[in-house]
């Protein structure tokens, strides 16, 4: 399939100030914990001080006994999941992952999950009584360890998983909660071809996505059981399909409007406190707020897999990839929700090989459920993958990138995966890469330059927009996603694209699950391309329906109208009707101007970024320092382009983070030891550089306007293009993330 | 819980005089938003390592979520809400936006507070010195770039360049 893609634009392209960016600088701007309702009263979530423990019992009695107390809550307020299915668009979830997060039900499986919850008139109150309430817990023996965990005499967490992608059917319950494989030639023949063969395994630990706005929601029941609920989301109505499914109470009876959101990176597409602020509300009659604190954000909301990732590349002596062999174990917390089936797609998606095989082995182990993070499932592979390429590369003594150009897919190639490349941008990104000034800076002593290349699969799914033309003819964009990073500059851009009207005159608003269609998520690097393709066809039937108004008019057929620069044109030029002549008219043309569209978008495509990065290591601390960064990144079309390099450089800054910092500490307890930024330390300003940027444009042939998607890929490449640096800067072979200062030191030292 | 009695106190913020009754066990950064309505102070992690709630306290940067709300008596708070004046924007506020500086915005308040603190006590700093700075107010959207340019380029614009 191919479209007229468009490559003049006027609007798009541009980078104009940000709709929302006055309520953002000033302090207006509503995010989840920032509403106050009349009446309202506080939530407090009581957690299991273990980390595999069966529910004895549980006694409110003393808390109730507080005045001011006045609703408490338990699993059992929730209806039993047992086998339900979430309905998906795609694929159904299951209810059981979800509802125990929500509330324990029986047995705790990781620590800080939560038990039980309680309600009263001040926050100090609610969190005063939740101490108050008793829970009687008979320990088990726990795990932590994913090899430990896949032992048969490992502690099991759950009698009903058997290990998914086995043939036959497993009869015994077991913690490895799947298992799979993808292959494609011959691999035992690849690595025959081969004249040189590097072997490594990567280890990157549990991390937090660390959006700085902890999980906040209000919630509130009218007489007639309406349920109204604000939070910061990266999807209302996903919000409100899980809290109906894990409440029990009709989807319908929903309303969710979604607050400004504080960033989620993937940790907020999913619910935590919504369901129990609903239960809560019901049995006050109050409206209940429920604010995260830091602590249970890190404790208890989805941190991301770790994972160990065995990789073994064969190569020719003139640099031909021949076989790409991997095994990658991924640690899911204590349900299964880890992204093993992306990482085992796409680790090996930049090169083209006939000989691949892919496994990957998802365990559960009584730690926090995981949850996705940018590009889910890809940058922990494409770590191992990477370093490998890069250490191939040297041996060869070839330039990493001209090893890469070598190797690197183009149209037509068939991935791993299994769906043939159309246009994509690796190659030009690869050469844009060599030709940055960067690149050709000289490295001095201890100071090392790594280069990383990434695939990342983008979404598309559906999305709703509903545009509407005011008496003056300025223009409201609707539409259901959640603004996470200046996507209403996008939407509104795209809108002035096919009106033909000054992105100014256009008002794009993020609005409630009552007030437009239904919208999959912000997720999936989607928004611009579903959600503007959902725009962008609403803007152009709502360019229609002005040409027949202005056709009405002059009594012309429609086919004589043409419609440039936001104005209806006839007659050569001597008939012009603007957008706010004809929105004035309206009422005798035939109404209220207004253009809805309904789009399910099969249209995404991949995007490629490359990274390369220069390091200076001291030898005397491990201290790493980033010398230089440089970020190039396949966009297809960026539609406001400071907000593209804004996602290339968060998400580089975030693959820094861990890969030099970040990780989730356990104690022998199965408690995180690391609650905290202070002890969970992502990147601050003074550890880092300008953050320089290459915008490649090679246009997704399937989007009228050539988008991709820009938001996840930019996560990948950062850890290997960071690790080789290292590893080269100090002479050292470390594949144990972080490289943190004492490791790195301990290896220099060694 | 022992009934204690509230605290009543009088303070000034954003240059009006204000007064409120808080519990002894109050952060400033709660008053601020759930007494006074204030909600631009942004609360992410209540231990003072994020610098969401950065104010302005009798001229001092600091977190508001350390800061006792009973010890502001008689002292001058200065908040996101009381920056932009007579309708017109400050310029580490409009350089944020026209670097677009900013994407999910929750730490924007704060940056904007400490970066304004930054340039009245160092007119011309280096990248460096915004870079050091800021080190105490965390975003993990931007990787920090078009922020330091921001406060950069504002710093220009109030030295009159």
């Amino acid at each position: 399939m191919t479209i007229n893609v468009k490559t003049d634009f006027k609007y798009v392209g541009t980078r104009p100030i940000r709709p929302d960016g006055l309520d953002k600088v000033t302090g207006r701007a509503m995010y989840g914990a920032d509403l106050n309702v009349q009446g309202m009263i506080y939530g407090h979530i009581v957690r299991s001080p273990y980390a595999h423990a069966k529910i004895k019992s549980i006694d409110f009695s003393e808390a109730l006994k507080l005045p001011g107390v006045l609703a408490t809550m338990s699993a059992d307020d929730l209806p039993d999941p047992g086998d339900i299915k979430i309905p998906g668009g795609e694929v159904d979830f299951e209810l059981k992952v979800f509802s125990p997060i929500i509330m324990a039900r029986g047995k705790v499986f990781f620590h800080a999950q939560a038990v039980a919850a309680v309600a009263a008139t001040s926050a100090s109150l609610a969190a005063e009584a939740a101490k108050l309430v008793k829970v009687e817990y008979e320990i088990l023996p726990h795990v932590l360890d994913v090899h430990a965990a896949a032992r048969e005499d490992a502690p099991l967490l759950h009698d009903d998983v058997f290990t998914q992608g086995v043939d036959p059917v497993p009869t015994k319950p077991s913690n490895v909660s799947a298992q799979l494989e993808l292959k494609m030639g011959d691999i035992d023949a690849g690595f025959a071809k081969a004249d040189l063969v590097i072997e490594r395994t990567y280890c990157v630990p549990m991390c937090h996505q660390g959006y700085i706005e902890p999980h906040a929601c209000v919630a509130q029941i009218d007489e007639s059981g309406k349920v109204d609920i604000w939070c910061c989301t990266q999807g209302a109505f996903m919000v409100r399909t899980l809290t109906s499914a894990i409440t029990g109470i009709d989807v319908g009876k929903f309303k969710v409007t979604p607050s400004e959101i504080g960033g989620g990176f993937g940790g907020k597409t999913t619910v935590y406190i919504e369901p129990v602020a609903v239960i809560l509300a019901q049995k006050s009659g109050r409206p209940v707020k429920i604010v995260m604190s830091r602590e249970d954000v890190f404790r208890a909301s989805g941190p991301v897999s770790s994972s160990e990732t065995r990789v073994k590349i064969g190569v020719t002596k003139d640099g031909k990839i021949t076989a790409i062999d991997t095994d990658i174990v991924m640690d899911s917390g204590a349900f299964s929700s880890s992204p093993i089936f992306p990482a085992v797609m796409f680790g090996s998606a930049c090169y083209r090989c006939d000989n691949i095989r892919s496994s990957g082995t998802e365990v559960l182990t009584n730690k926090p459920k995981v949850y996705a993070y940018r590009a889910p499932g890809a940058p922990q592979p494409m770590l191992a993958v990477e370093c490998v390429i890069n250490e191939i590369a040297q041996k060869l003594n070839m330039d990493p990138i001209d090893f890469r150009l070598l190797n690197a897919v183009d149209e037509g190639d068939v991935p791993l995966f299994g769906v043939p490349f159309q246009a994509i941008g690796l190659k030009t990104a690869l050469r844009e890469a060599k030709k940055h000034p960067n690149y050709q800076a000289v490295l001095k002593e201890n100071q090392g330059r790594g280069v990383g290349a990434a695939f990342w699969i983008n979404a598309g799914m559906q999305s709703s927009a509903t545009i509407n033309v005011s008496e003056d003819g300025r223009i409201n964009v609707l539409t259901g996603n959640p603004d996470i990073g200046g996507s209403r500059a996008s939407m509104a851009l795209m809108a002035a694209e096919v009106l033909g009207v000054p992105m100014e005159t256009i008002r794009p608003t993020v609005v409630d699950t009552d007030s437009i269609a239904y919208s999959d998520l912000t997720g999936g690097s989607r928004t611009t391309l579903a959600t503007g393709g959902a725009v962008i066809k609403a803007a152009e039937a709502l360019v229609e329906e002005l040409k027949k108004r202005a056709a009405a008019l002059w009594a012309l057929d429609i086919k004589e109208i043409e419609w440039v620069d936001g104005k209806a044109v006839a007659a050569n030029g001597e008939k012009v009707f603007t957008l706010a002549e004809l929105a004035a008219k309206a009422g005798v043309t035939g109404g209220p101007l207004c253009a809805v569209a309904s789009h399910n978008a099969h249209n995404a495509a991949p995007s490629f970024a490359v990274n390369v990065c220069d390091v200076e290591v001291d030898r005397e601390t491990g201290k790493v320092d980033i010398l230089r960064y440089t970020c190039v990144q396949d966009a297809g079309k960026a539609i406001h382009p400071a907000y593209v390099e804004g996602q290339m450089q968060g998400g580089a800054v975030q693959g820094i983070g861990w890969a030099l910092n970040e990780e989730y500490l356990f104690n022998e307890r199965g408690e995180l030891d690391n609650a905290g930024f202070l002890d969970y330390r992502i990147p601050v300003a003074s550890d880092l550089p300008m953050i320089d940027t290459v915008i490649v444009e090679v246009p997704n042939p399937l989007h009228p306007y050539g988008v991709r998607g820009v938001g996840e890929v930019s996560i990948c490449p950062p850890m290997p293009a960071v690790v080789t640096a290292v590893n080269q800067a100090a002479g050292i072979l470390v594949c144990d993330l972080p490289l943190s200062p004492p490791k790195v030191l301990a290896a220099i030292d060694a | 819980m022992s009934k204690q009695r509230k605290t009543h106190v009088s303070t000034t913020v954003n240059g009006e005089p204000c007064e409120f009754l808080c519990e002894p066990t109050q952060v400033l950064s709660d008053v601020l938003r759930n007494n006074l309505n204030l909600t631009g102070t942004k609360e992410g992690c209540n231990t003072g390592d994020c610098g969401a709630c950065s104010v302005m306290l009798d001229g001092a940067l600091v977190c508001a979520c350390l800061v006792l709300a009973v010890e502001v008596q008689d002292r001058d708070i200065e908040t996101i809400e009381g920056v932009a004046k007579e309708g017109k924007l400050h310029p580490i506020q409009q350089k944020l936006l026209e670097h677009a500086a900013l994407q999910c915005g929750i730490c924007t308040p704060g940056v904007v507070i400490a970066s304004k603190a930054l340039l009245e006590k160092n007119p011309d700093p280096s990248e460096s010195e915004v870079r050091y700075w800021l080190a105490g107010n965390l975003c993990r959207c931007t990787g920090y770039d078009k922020i330091i340019r921001a406060v950069l380029d504002a710093g220009a614009v109030m030295r009159g360049e």
